[in-house]
């Protein structure tokens, strides 16, 4: 069937072909001649907002869209300003971004590192995004970041709690502040102590991916610092859906406490199958049964129902503070949607304030004085007190929230209380901790 | 030329000149105009095309030919861009090395995978090739991927990424200024890309694009030649009747394997082409409702056609990522001309097929192919091409034949 009789004119010919296509590409070598990616040079600037739409944690990436497009609204001097009247820094205008109109651009994340790539990508290839925001996973905060050092953007991260992302996966062109494990273990111990004693012994069951590892190394260091003996840690598929054969074991353990280092769908199945083990109504070891939840969110507390009642956790911002950020904010989300903001989407807001102020502040779009302006910041007023952007690994620091949840919600969205607010002390660390040893953040990156 | 006959040539010569000028057919529309929402000239979706082409050119060599519905080859594409980007962890950051591991690791593993599956064909072998990757997805995404362990290789749920402090023995481990390096071919980086201005209208020609595009031309030329041969007719031969051939006496399993191994490789190709465009490999590229995309792209296209497979993952990639961009934000955009009530009602009938719900789009396409036609997009474009050829013949026949009876 194959007819291969090579001539001598054939072979030129084949010859010719393939050599003018390996030569073809090295034409397009040369650089552009913008300073950095995406330079703006009309009279608009595009942000992107990279948020899963689908999969898991849908929910989250809805809110936190809401959130986005209300402080785009701000930015642009529409609506009433929210927390542009509040916020320490008074550089932003409200006539959009160095005098630019603030549009914006979206995507799905899908919650997969890859989905989260190619959107982000098209949004800085084809829409010429100048910075990323949003994210409700930490495996996709990770990937994105990445891809932004690459491309010369910024990422401002949305809700990612993992260690690692500014840890061993940082980078100069990304910024969190959203706060992460070690700050949910720190400012909850000593509240863990306080209501259950000592002398506990903890039974982890953990979302098997990087904040589920993250989350239960955390919270299994600062309890036993404490006191607390940890019986056994045992892993999950993020998938599953049912947890009541891993809830079972956990009676006959000798635990007191269960420690769920789950999150969005996963904390509400597993709580739910604790609940109908009726485990908070056992006592163990003389002692009450109790269970314990690292990092709350309201979508979550509104999924688990009942059931989280008296349940303990952590979270980054909640919308019954009463500092004027948060009054501002809360007023003008609930003014436009209707109901409180969760503190997933009070993150995406706060950072993309920020992001317009470090601009306005340094003068440029360029993601290097924009990283130079965010460094070492200290600001005031977006909700969550004095806060800082430590410029060793672009973290901020911040008061911690401890809450529970509501013995008596009068509101379906009252279902958390506030227990205490962890101050920003007691939950800072060393930029060289073990637990976030081993990453570098390079240098910024203004691509192009 | 090449050794082919005349229509395949000039089939690898419409696919060549279409690829090659492919940043200018994917961008009709000028940038500033509503319409450059569907404009999908830009680097990262053509290498998609391209990239998802061979891997759906490599499946239709199993698939098409032997008749034997892979539900597990997205496992491939993993393992290759796992291979690659390791190579770029350890060795350097020339995308040769990457891409040649990774066709042989994932040959390697095509070849224990297929030579258990092998050996039931059918639904078995189906079910059989979906165990296995899911089993590679979740060691990929948990057993060796704690970060804690000493045997990370895949790095979990974030994905293996490059990192500031790897060795790269024959390149450096960060550059002058502190960034990690780029992909590259012999110092032509794959994220360069030149932008040119023609009027309202804006081209992006991107280095990674023209090197994954000749590779993809490779690719098709090679299926061409496996589709041509003694062997793709065996292959054929095993679709139509594989008990008759048992029965003549020949051996059918190695000419299966062979292609099961051709087409594993053409997967890891796939998967370590992505990697060197962006060197990051997560372990979702090998969940199943990967392997399934490129069963949809392949009979989307039309199964054991040449060209279709290619088609198919082009239509699927695009309604990825362009309807999926379309928010309501750019529906009420569009329609604003129309008085208020009605704007707001023709939002809400096309919401729920733009933006996250393409995947129902791309449903009702997929739908529609399959009952109208069946042999997909390639049986729709031949029925047009028959279409005009009989009106052009009809047309002859009226002039030239009128007076003649039948």
């Amino acid at each position: 069937m194959s007819n291969s009789n090579m001539t001598r004119r054939g072979m030129l010919k084949t010859g010719a072909v393939a050599g003018a296509g390996v030569a073809l590409p090295t034409i397009f070598t040369a650089s552009s001649a913008a300073a950095y990616t995406n330079e703006p040079t009309g009279s608009t600037v595009t942000l992107g907002f990279n948020v899963p739409q689908t999969g898991p944690y849908a929910d989250e990436g809805a809110d936190e869209l809401l959130a986005q497009k209300l402080a785009v609204e701000h930015l642009n001097g529409e609506g009433d300003g929210g927390c542009l009247n509040t916020f320490s820094s008074k550089a932003l205008k409200g006539n959009g971004i160095l005098g630019k109109k603030v549009e914006f651009v979206t995507g799905d994340t899908q919650t997969k590192s890859d989905a989260a790539r190619a959107s982000a990508k098209s949004m800085i290839e084809k829409d010429g995004a100048v910075m990323i925001n949003g994210g409700s996973s930490s495996g996709v905060a990770v990937a994105v970041q990445g891809l932004c050092q690459e491309a010369g953007v910024i990422f401002m991260a949305g809700l990612t709690h993992a260690n690692d992302t500014t840890g061993k996966d940082k980078k100069a062109n990304g910024f969190r502040h959203f706060f992460n494990a070690y700050m949910s273990g720190a400012a909850l111990a000593p509240v863990l102590a306080a209501e259950m004693g000592k002398d506990r012994r903890a039974y982890h069951l953990t979302a098997d991916y990087n904040w589920g590892w993250t989350q239960e190394e955390s919270i299994v260091a600062s309890t036993e610092a404490m006191g607390w003996e940890t019986v056994n840690t045992v892993r999950t598929p993020l998938a599953a859906t049912d947890f009541s054969s891993y809830i079972a074991p956990v009676l006959n353990s000798g635990a007191d406490v269960l420690v769920l280092n789950h999150y969005g769908g996963n904390m509400v199945n597993s709580l739910t199958n604790a609940i109908q083990f009726d485990l908070l109504a056992k006592v163990a070891n003389g002692k009450d049964f109790k269970i314990v939840v690292p990092l709350y969110s309201e979508l979550m507390a509104t999924g688990a129902g009942e059931n989280i009642k008296g349940v303990l956790g952590s979270m980054n911002w909640n919308w019954q503070l009463t500092d004027d950020g948060t009054k501002a904010f809360v007023k003008s989300f609930g003014e436009k949607y209707g109901k409180p903001p969760s503190n997933s989407a009070q993150t995406c807001y706060a950072q993309t304030l920020l992001y317009a102020d470090a601009c306005e502040r340094a003068g440029t779009f360029n993601p290097c004085g924009v990283v130079e302006a965010l460094e070492g910041f200290e600001f005031d007023g977006l909700g969550n007190g004095p806060t800082l952007y430590r410029a060793e690994d672009h973290q901020c620091f911040k008061d911690v929230l401890v809450v529970r949840g509501n013995m008596n919600p009068t509101s379906p969205y009252d279902t958390l209380e506030i227990v205490e607010k962890t101050p920003v002390e007691q939950v800072t660390y060393a930029p060289d901790h073990p637990m976030f040893a081993g990453g570098a953040l390079g240098s910024c990156n203004p691509g192009a | 030329m090449f050794g082919l006959d005349k229509k395949d040539t000039s089939l690898l010569m419409i696919v060549a000149v279409l690829t090659m000028f492919a940043p200018f057919i994917l961008n009709p529309f000028p940038t500033d105009s509503g319409l450059a929402q569907f404009n999908a000239g830009y680097p990262d979706l053509m290498q998609r095309f391209v990239i998802f082409g061979i891997f759906a050119i490599g499946f239709n060599i199993l698939f098409g030919l032997t008749g034997y519905l892979s539900f597990g080859h997205a496992a491939f594409l993993g393992i290759g861009s796992y291979s690659a980007v390791w190579m770029f962890k350890l060795l350097s950051m020339n995308i040769i090395p990457a891409i040649i591991l990774s066709v042989i690791v994932s040959g390697l593993f095509a070849v224990v995978i297929g030579y258990v599956s092998l050996r039931r064909s059918g639904i078995y072998f189906s079910i059989l090739t979906l165990a296995f990757a899911q089993m590679c997805y979740n060691m990929a995404y948990s057993v060796l991927g704690n970060p804690a362990s000493s045997y990370n290789l895949t790095n979990g749920e974030t994905g293996l990424q490059l990192l500031l402090d790897d060795p790269r023995v024959l390149g450096v481990s960060a550059t002058a200024d502190g960034s990690i390096p780029v992909t590259n071919l012999f110092g032509l980086e794959m994220r360069g890309s030149e932008t040119i201005e023609m009027g309202a209208w804006s081209f992006s020609f991107s280095a990674g694009y023209y090197v994954s595009a000749i590779i993809m031309l490779l690719s098709f030329y090679i299926a061409i030649r496996v589709f041509r041969s003694p062997f793709g007719m065996m292959l054929r031969a095993v679709k139509c009747n594989q008990n008759r051939m048992n029965f003549t006496g020949l051996s059918t399993r190695p000419y299966t394997l062979a292609a099961f191994v051709i087409s594993g490789m053409y997967a890891g190709l796939a998967g370590g082409l992505m990697a060197c465009m962006d060197p990051l490999a997560g372990a979702e590229r090998m969940q199943w409702t990967a392997s399934g995309e490129v069963v949809l792209m392949t009979i989307l296209g039309g199964a054991g056609t040449l060209i279709g497979p290619v088609l198919g993952a082009g239509a699927i990639k695009y309604m990825e990522n362009i309807f999926s961009k379309i928010n309501d934000t750019v529906l009420h955009g569009w329609f604003s001309f129309l008085p208020d009530g009605l704007e707001d009602f023709v939002v809400f009938v096309i919401h729920p097929f733009v933006g996250k719900g393409w995947h129902l789009t791309l449903g009702l396409v997929f739908m529609a192919v399959v009952i109208f036609l069946p042999g997909g997009l390639v049986e729709g474009g031949q029925r047009i091409m028959n279409l005009i050829k009989r009106r052009k013949k009809s047309d002859d026949d009226a002039a030239e034949t009128q007076p003649a009876a039948e």
